[in-house]
């Protein structure tokens, strides 16, 4: 009962919403239209540089007051301007198809979306008030919105390829990096220690008859030579893929891990079986990095891993009682975390509050 | 001493045939792969295996698997495990059953062939031979613990080599002490740790282990 009344009241807020925000669009179209005729005498360039960003923020709260209402989100799918320059940048955004669309969408709103959503007010207030059944034109502004603002399958596409290029350009990136890193360590490494152990043969191997005792020491360093190019090649091996998660997967390879780490580790999972090579690595590494930031930056003394797979997604959440105030825009690891899971179109997101606790959540 | 060994890589196979042979073990068999291995194994029934990890078919941790299932078929059957890299988790499977008569190394240590082919005997006579890198791993996680945080480096210093499987002559030699001077440490170390003192050496390296790894 109590509920009722509450998505009654509800519902009324949200009527009072659409109408301040179709009157709020009214005052933004008023101001675009007259950025664009500016454009002439270069006025407008900054005025749209301001319109522009405002109808968009101003469309997708639509979209979330509508998605709300209708009970299934209505995705946005603006796509990037890259655009820098002064000149360039607005006139990439005046352009773009969705600012047309949405120019339209905002006459309509302030006209036919205001009454409406006047109406809604009224008729929401007298649904709460006499118990009526249910409010029609706030569902009819809601299909309006709904039916102006829902990306075309053409725009989604276009989002999407966008979305693509640059998660691969990023892959590319970071592939060529790690690369360039294994080529120098094993040249400064493994590569200098068989060098110099090759040496260290060849001259016991000349002093054998003359000094057998320095020989004895010669073959000594050539072994420790041997023993730490194979302690750095386990290194790098353990870098580029670890070979207990080739034996064991996901899972084992991660338990292994919490074994290996200082920290009170809980780890549930729901997973049965082995995932794509690919996606195991990324999410162990994912894992790695996160399990290495909470222990140098969190202060935790305790942290869980859960591994769940909603259909054929695999989610990831790595969280902890410590500080929280972590930040993916600061933190090279974190973006790192977000890079890696972009080549297989995974999320990120994180949530930690000042005074923690931290979640990580990955997709 | 009878030995079975599994080794895929021919060179290293026949390098550690030799080396055994040399030192008057006998190989009754040498197998390069996992299914084989668990053959030789119930077999032979040998005095040790030394196997290698990662066997074929599927160059995972087969051979790992093979030596677990063989002890579960032949309790405290004993295998020395080597490997390119040392894992907790497999140190941790290989201790489960608490029988003894386990080593697990890093393939570097057969360099050291006098202290390797020592690990081969100690795990043959049911000790333990733990590589120093999972040692290593193991005490560099329980800093945190509170009973571990308080041994002094000596103590930590014998913890480390009676894990690896050392006797306590050996300690002494090695910490240039004598032995009455290890006892009191390790004397002092299982009071820390709260294990009741025994006189048996791989019972107490099997305890300390079991404790450092179940925790």
């Amino acid at each position: 009962m109590l509920a009722k009344v509450w998505a009654r009241v509800r519902r009324v807020g949200c009527a009072l919403a659409l109408t301040v925000y179709a009157a709020l669009g009214l005052a933004l179209l008023i101001l675009s239209v007259v950025s664009l005729a500016l454009i002439v005498v270069w006025v407008g360039l900054p005025l749209i540089m301001v319109c522009v960003p405002a109808q968009r923020a101003l469309a997708n709260q639509h979209r979330r007051l509508a998605g709300w209402l209708l009970g299934a989100p209505i995705r946005s799918a603006y796509l990037r301007v890259d655009e820098r320059g002064l000149v360039a940048r607005p006139v990439a955004l005046v352009r773009a198809a969705s600012t047309w669309r949405d120019l339209s969408w905002l006459l309509v709103n302030s006209s036919v979306g205001l009454a409406l959503s006047i109406g809604a007010i009224v008729e929401t207030v007298f649904d709460l008030l006499l118990f009526l059944p249910g409010s029609v034109l706030l569902t009819i502004d809601a299909h309006l919105i709904r039916g102006m603002l829902a990306p075309s399958e053409r725009a989604e596409l276009a989002k999407r390829v966008q979305d693509l290029t640059e998660s691969r350009a990023e892959t590319v990136d970071t592939q060529a990096a790690e690369l360039r890193r294994i080529e120098r360590d094993l040249h400064d490494g493994a590569q200098a220690r068989l060098v110099s152990l090759g040496m260290s043969l060849g001259l016991a191997e000349e002093r054998l008859e003359a000094d057998p005792s320095q020989a004895r020491q010669l073959l000594a360093e050539a072994r420790a030579a041997n023993s730490q190019a194979l302690a750095e090649l386990r290194d790098l091996v353990r870098g580029i893929h670890p070979p207990v998660l080739a034996d064991r997967g996901l899972v084992g390879a991660l338990q292994a891990l919490v074994l290996a780490t200082p920290l009170e580790v809980e780890l549930v999972s729901e997973l049965s079986g082995r995932l794509p090579a690919p996606v195991e690595s990324a999410a162990y590494f994912a894992v790695a990095e996160a399990l290495t930031n909470v222990i140098k930056h969190s202060t935790a003394t305790r942290a869980r891993i859960e591994l769940s797979r909603p259909d054929a997604r695999l989610l990831v959440h790595v969280s902890d009682d410590g500080l929280g105030g972590a930040d993916p825009a600061n933190g090279t690891g974190l973006r790192g975390i977000a890079r890696r899971l972009s080549a297989f179109d995974g999320r990120l997101e994180v949530s930690s509050p000042t005074g923690g606790p931290t979640v990580l959540s990955m997709e | 001493m009878r030995v079975v060994l599994a080794e895929d890589h021919a060179q290293l196979r026949e390098g550690l045939i030799r080396l055994l042979e040399a030192h008057d073990f006998d190989v009754v068999e040498a197998v390069d792969n996992g299914p084989s291995l668990s053959r030789a194994l119930l077999e032979h029934r040998p005095d040790v295996a030394v196997v290698d990890v990662r066997l074929p078919p599927t160059f995972t941790d087969e051979g790992l698997r093979a030596a677990i299932a063989a002890r579960r078929e032949i309790p405290g059957l004993p295998v020395l495990v080597l490997s390119q890299y040392v894992e907790q988790l497999y140190a941790r499977e290989l201790l489960a059953d608490r029988r003894g008569g386990v080593g697990y190394l890093l393939k570097d240590r057969v360099f050291n062939v006098a202290q390797f082919i020592e690990a081969v005997r100690q795990v043959a006579g049911g000790g333990t031979a733990m590589d120093p890198e999972v040692i290593a791993q193991l005490l560099s996680r329980r800093v945190a613990d509170q009973p571990l945080a308080g041994l002094t480096p000596r103590e930590r210093e014998a913890l480390e080599l009676m894990a690896e499987g050392r006797s306590n002559a050996a300690i002494a030699a090695r910490m240039f002490i004598t032995e009455k001077a290890v006892a009191k440490h390790t004397n002092s170390i299982f009071s820390r740790l709260g294990l009741p003192p025994s006189e048996d050496d791989n019972r107490r390296v099997l305890a300390v282990l079991a404790y450092l790894s179940d925790r």
